[in-house]
């Protein structure tokens, strides 16, 4: 029998191109391009396409390709245009934003944060006009908007990040860089200023449904795949009727620890633990600097904070020490 | 084998070794210096400490007879020693400071008490400096002092010193503004932190506020923002890497501003840090005028002071060698001195 794998096994997906389902009406009829490749076989479906850009597609690319294009050339000119520069500093470079003095000002100077609430701007645009996309190709295919809905949690996060935030705030410099070390050292230094991170109980908890998403993912993995021989990978079938292969899963983890979630629960799980990972994020970072400025002493006054013995030292500067 | 299948074992083998290339070998000495569960250790590599060279003291001279300052000309700091230990000290400063160049690297050989030669006229200061700091700072320098030696090393110019950042001098105002990071900096662990910390945090006892964490969970008792977070995230960084220890050598990092959590080196290095800053503005920036341009950094600024510039990579620097209290001249003094 052939089987359905890929990813360590010789077996890949390739077959002629299928066009998809056929559909009614002006949604989802224009198909594009199919084309067959053999990398992508080795780690899923060898056919690419048709993909459906469309009008929201194009504008949201337009609007990143903007956004990409003002960052990258900010980084360039950040090293003087020296093309060599580019590629040795580039995890370092970053398009700034605005400095503290210019508030929630949106008519300052290019180089003084212009640039930055440009890409804002078409950044935002790009990414809320690919979620319409990724909501109306779900709606065209009579599917569920799931994707479309756990694509907003992440947005949710990004947009108090980089808008709510500093909105609340009163500055647009409260907003992260755009750069790959640069934002790593903002969340460094986010951490410090307000008291330390770990002690906000909604950064506690985007830090349980994150590693809980990666702990589900595997168990669930690992179940089908183990019982894939019994026709667990038909999971959808299984759902309704249940098979051989989803019955000794189940008995696996009732074995193991006592609950199974059922073949169907198990995709809730994950969706939901996922989404929750960046919509309590967001919540932890929305409350930081509006109503808790120190995480470390908000939790020291809840009773978060273990006692720690006093060592004894104390702050120079109360004495008037010189 | 065929080679489709001994390939990836060699680009396994090379791509392994590379990685591991950037590691230190191991075992490495760990030390627990606070409170358990905290964190808080000390770990190094016994494989990667260097040799602490600390001169031997010339043998000491007779302080009894006439003052130098009664004999020579133009003796303005060490007057008060005897001609014997005024000879030892200049011998000993040669030995520190210029062992190549020799006394001529300040003194003109004719005329041993002229001005004439800019670098005597810094050394006077920095024998000031010197004193000041073994009298007035000893909750930072203690009992062990400092001598030209500390931070000299045996070369006319100290290896660590630093400049006001000019690396976005001339830059383009219509894109690429960097506001003083996002660039590879040495001086803050090669992070992109502002590489250039120093200018605003260590250069005036009365400027902006290092510490910048709220003293109360509510809003309102903190003003500083994320820029200056990163200010002193990066002077702290510089800190860790001029004293080759870590954050937990004076902080519990659960809440870096806490010290009764902390560690006593927090005490010491605050008061290291008021001192560097007095250093800066009272004695080393205002010695520009008298360098020539080839000493001066890239806007014209004297060259200044900062953790590595005596620490050089050691909790203490020279491993705590106690050299300054062979030499009477650089001790505190019993008359008043003239700043």
């Amino acid at each position: 029998m052939a089987e359905y794998q890929n990813i360590f096994t010789q077996i890949t997906v390739h077959g002629p191109g299928d066009p998809g389902i056929p559909m009614k009406g002006t949604w989802g009829d224009k198909r594009g391009e199919i084309f067959m490749s053999y990398w992508l076989s080795k780690i899923g479906d060898a056919q690419v396409g048709p993909i459906y850009l469309g009008g929201l597609g194009v504008a949201s690319l337009v609007c990143g390709f903007i956004a990409f294009e003002i960052i990258g050339l900010n980084m360039l000119a950040s090293v003087g245009w020296d093309p060599i520069e580019f590629v040795r500093q580039l995890p370092w470079l970053a398009l700034e934003p605005p400095s503290a003095e210019q508030g929630l000002n949106i008519l300052m100077p290019l180089n003084e944060g212009g640039w930055w609430l440009w890409t804002g701007f078409f950044l935002t645009a790009s990414i809320l006009l690919w979620w319409v996309r990724m909501y109306r190709r779900a709606r065209a295919l009579k599917m569920g908007t799931h994707v479309a809905w756990a694509f907003a949690a992440a947005i949710w996060l990004y947009l108090v990040l980089g808008f709510f935030r500093p909105i609340l705030m009163g500055s647009w410099s409260e907003a992260v860089p755009f750069g790959i070390f640069p934002h790593l050292d903002w969340t460094a230094a986010f951490s410090i200023r307000y008291g330390n991170l770990f002690y906000n109980p909604f950064h506690m908890l985007s830090i349980a449904f994150l590693y809980g998403s990666a702990l589900l993912f595997a168990m669930h993995g690992a179940t089908i795949l183990a019982t894939d021989r019994y026709g667990a990978h038909r999971e959808v079938e299984q759902i309704l009727d249940r098979g051989t292969g989803s019955e000794r899963g189940a008995l696996f983890w009732r074995w193991t620890m006592g609950f199974n979630a059922t073949m169907e629960s198990i995709h809730r799980w994950g969706w939901w633990f996922a989404v929750l990972t960046p919509l309590t994020g967001g919540i932890g970072i929305i409350l930081t600097g509006t109503v808790v400025d120190n995480w470390y002493l908000w939790g020291l006054e809840h009773g978060l904070v273990p006692p720690y013995p006093d060592t004894g030292v104390v702050d120079p500067a109360l004495s008037g020490a010189q | 084998m065929t080679i489709m299948k001994t390939t990836p074992v060699i680009l396994a083998a090379t791509l392994g070794t590379m990685l591991l290339a950037g590691c230190e070998r191991p075992p490495v000495d760990s030390e627990q210096v606070g409170y358990r569960g905290t964190a808080m250790v000390q770990v190094n590599n016994p494989r990667l400490a260097t040799e602490i060279v600390v001169p031997e003291a010339a043998p000491p001279a007779p302080q009894a007879g006439p003052k130098a300052g009664d004999i020579y000309q133009n003796v303005q700091v060490l007057g008060d020693l005897s001609i014997a230990e005024f000879t030892r000290t200049m011998a000993a400063i040669t030995e520190w400071v210029s062992p190549e160049e020799g006394c001529n690297y300040c003194h003109i050989p004719t005329n041993l008490a002229s001005d004439d030669i800019y670098t005597k006229v810094v050394s006077r200061r920095m024998l000031q400096m010197t004193r000041n700091i073994n009298s007035e700072w000893t909750d930072h320098v203690a009992d062990t002092g400092v001598t030209c030696y500390t931070c000299h090393a045996g070369k006319p110019v100290p290896e660590y010193i630093w400049f006001t950042d000019a690396s976005e001098e001339g830059a383009s105002n219509f894109a690429g503004n960097r506001n003083g990071q996002n660039i590879a900096a040495p001086s803050a662990g090669y992070s992109s932190l502002p590489g250039d910390p120093f200018t605003a945090l260590l250069t005036e006892q009365d400027g902006p506020s290092i510490r910048v964490l709220s003293t109360d969970w509510a809003p309102g008792s903190g003003e500083a923002n994320i820029m200056d977070t990163e200010h002193t995230y990066a002077l702290m960084m510089h800190m860790s890497g001029a004293l080759g220890v870590n954050c937990t050598y004076c902080h519990n990092s659960n809440n870096f501003a806490d010290w009764g959590t902390g560690r006593t080196q927090r005490v010491t290095a605050w008061h290291g840090i008021n001192m560097v800053q007095y250093l800066n503005e009272d004695y080393l920036i205002p010695l520009g005028p008298v360098y020539p341009d080839n000493r001066l950094g890239p806007l014209g600024d004297a060259p200044k002071a900062y953790c590595s510039t005596c620490h050089a990579g050691l909790p203490k620097p020279l491993g705590g060698a106690k050299m300054a209290a062979d030499y009477p001249g650089l001790l505190p003094q019993s008359a008043p001195q003239s700043q």
